[in-house]
């Protein structure tokens, strides 16, 4: 049986700290404990607004931290905040990036990439992963939309418009990166459309992969059916899934649920949430 | 020691266990009623569909409390032609799938039907009594012996199939409610909705969770009073009965049937053991049945009546 926790229902914790990390996106420090494993969402609640997930960003034994794109009306809200003010968190909810054998302990070849606000979700990661010393490869789709760059020593940037670091997309230097370095497994968050190229390299070469997947979401706790992906559930079952699950996920990179429930493809689904 | 049966028969269905997934709950897509297939479900309930898509409440819509949850979705739903789409081909589902239509006026329901005749589904549900969302259930006056006869009238007569009714346990003369869906031509009573509304608030927000503010109790708290909503009911019509509320063990699905269950909706019960509550639930059934020497679910169901 689930024991009913704190966490259940939000919990309203004090803004400690507020930073700029770039141009539109800030971190939100909370001086609390939180049990997450990277790779998990918590929910944000702002009262008598609405409620969406996040991944932690910031991860330590006293502090935690989120980090937030302004880009609709909840997150222009959220940026309007100052510490002190106080946000309702729900979770840790779903299943994170798991750590297979064949990495433990510094042995093994890791690469990490992440595409614009999905970076978010992979940070803590990273840190996890310190002594595999990973490549780290970053994209966004220009410079003033990259961040976290200045946060590890060996960070390859790429920008969409060539206005900072590498011009084009982390995946076209892939082949060579796998190459150099015989990767036992890509951990990717982004958007979909390059995670799915990731996940069709790491099949042709048979490398493990895992995939943080973004879908709209309202219970947070598997029971709706909201975020389904192919009879998975994002909150519940993910939002973490491996190559072997995504084998059988045929919506992803292609499908997603706008919220009435609609099926359309990801262009529309990006579009719906853009705005 | 014989091993029981859990087949029933609900309306010409025929199921392999009396579990239901009721309306709301993960009914989606039809890839997750496959995947509630897998975990042992008899029959599963898509999420309840009106003519128009609709996207219901902002967040927070579901939130879990010490006795249950409390959920204001505000039924968001992608409309009747997309759900046509998405349900197609049912025949792939290894479950009876059943239909959940809303509507405010009866001539509604009928417009959902319609577009949804071409499916391949085993019932129609019509959930009368949705206590948090404007235009229909309560909050549309459906919760009257008047209002429930015309919608079910209206539907018998433009579909064939199985009509079950969903009623409210916020409803005193449960009982008569039934009888009313009953002489309209409904095949069966699904008893019960979410109870109240209820309301959670946040003391250090000082605000209520839910962006409704208010939302309808699942779960164990709502348990006893589907129980004996479920004995009114029993004692009224001659109909089965789908009982639903706060099942989540095998002893809680036979306790439902002894009060006159026939089915056993288990949705909340998904949320404290999982997408397997079902098979587990069939399993603890079973057991039990075995100890206490009862071979089918027709030899239980309404024994606390006698």
């Amino acid at each position: 049986m689930n024991e009913f926790s704190a966490f259940d229902q939000p919990v309203m914790l004090k803004i400690d700290k507020i930073f700029d990390e770039s141009n539109g996106t800030k971190s939100f420090m909370f001086r609390h404990k939180i049990d997450y494993n990277p790779g998990q969402f918590i929910m944000v609640w702002l009262p008598g607004i609405d409620e969406k997930p996040f991944a932690v960003s910031y991860l330590s034994d006293d502090f935690f931290g989120i980090t937030v794109l302004e880009r609709g009306n909840f997150t222009k809200l959220l940026h309007k905040m100052v510490p002190g003010d106080q946000m309702g968190i729900r979770g840790p909810f779903g299943h994170g990036y798991s750590f297979p054998d064949s990495i433990k302990n510094g042995k093994g070849s890791v690469c990490v990439i992440g595409g614009g606000c999905g970076m978010a979700s992979v940070t803590v990661l990273i840190e996890k992963l310190q002594d595999n010393s990973p490549t780290i490869l970053m994209g966004a789709s220009t410079s003033t939309s990259l961040f976290f760059k200045n946060r590890y020593k060996d960070i390859t940037l790429f920008t969409d418009d060539g206005s900072e670091g590498i011009k084009g997309y982390p995946t076209d230097i892939l082949e060579e990166l796998h190459d150099k370095h015989g990767y036992d497994i890509i951990y990717t968050c982004g958007p979909e459309i390059m995670m799915s190229k990731v996940f069709d390299f790491c099949k042709k070469h048979s490398i493990q992969f895992e995939a943080s997947l973004e879908r709209y979401m309202k219970c947070g706790i598997g029971v709706c059916g909201q975020c389904v992906c192919d009879g998975q559930m994002v909150c519940k079952d993910g939002p973490v899934f491996d190559l072997q699950a995504l084998s059988n996920m045929s919506d992803f990179g292609k499908y997603s649920l706008l919220k009435s429930g609609k099926r359309v493809s990801l262009q529309e689904y990006a579009d719906w949430r853009s705005c | 020691m014989t091993t029981a049966n859990l087949n029933i028969d609900l309306c010409g269905i025929k199921m392999s266990n009396p579990t239901v997934l009721p309306s709301g709950f993960l009914g989606t897509s039809k890839s997750l009623l496959e995947r509630v297939a897998e975990s042992g479900v008899g029959a599963a309930t898509i999420k309840s569909v009106s003519f128009e898509a609709r996207e219901g409440h902002k967040n927070p819509t579901v939130i879990p409390f010490e006795g249950g949850m409390l959920n204001a979705v505000g039924y968001s739903n992608p409309g009747a032609e997309e759900t046509a789409r998405e349900f197609s081909n049912l025949n792939e589902v290894s479950i009876p799938v059943i239909a959940s239509i809303i509507g405010t006026e009866p001539d509604d329901f009928v417009r959902v039907v319609d577009k949804l005749s071409g499916n391949e589904f085993s019932a129609i549900e019509l959930p009368l009594s949705c206590p948090h969302t404007p235009g229909f259930g309560l909050l549309a006056g459906q919760g009257t012996p008047e209002s429930t006869g015309e919608i079910v009238s209206a539907v018998r007569k433009a579909s064939k199939l199985p009509i079950f009714v969903k009623l409210s346990p916020n409803i005193p003369e449960i009982g008569n409610l039934a009888k009313a869906a009953e002489n309209a031509g409904a095949d069966a009573i699904t008893a019960v909705n979410t109870l109240g509304p209820g309301m959670i608030i946040n003391i250090e927000a000082r605000k209520p969770v839910l962006s409704y503010k208010v939302g309808g109790v699942s779960g164990q708290a709502l348990r006893p009073v589907a129980t004996r909503c479920v004995y009114d009911i029993y004692e009224s019509v001659k109909i089965p009965i789908i009982g639903t509320g706060g099942i989540s063990t095998g002893r809680h699905a036979i306790e439902m049937i002894m009060a006159g269950a026939t089915a056993i909706g288990v949705g909340t019960g998904i949320y404290d053991r999982g997408i397997d509550v079902f098979r587990k639930i069939c399993l603890e059934m079973e057991e039990w049945m075995s100890e206490n020497s009862y071979n089918s679910i027709d030899e239980m169901i309404g024994i606390a009546h006698e």
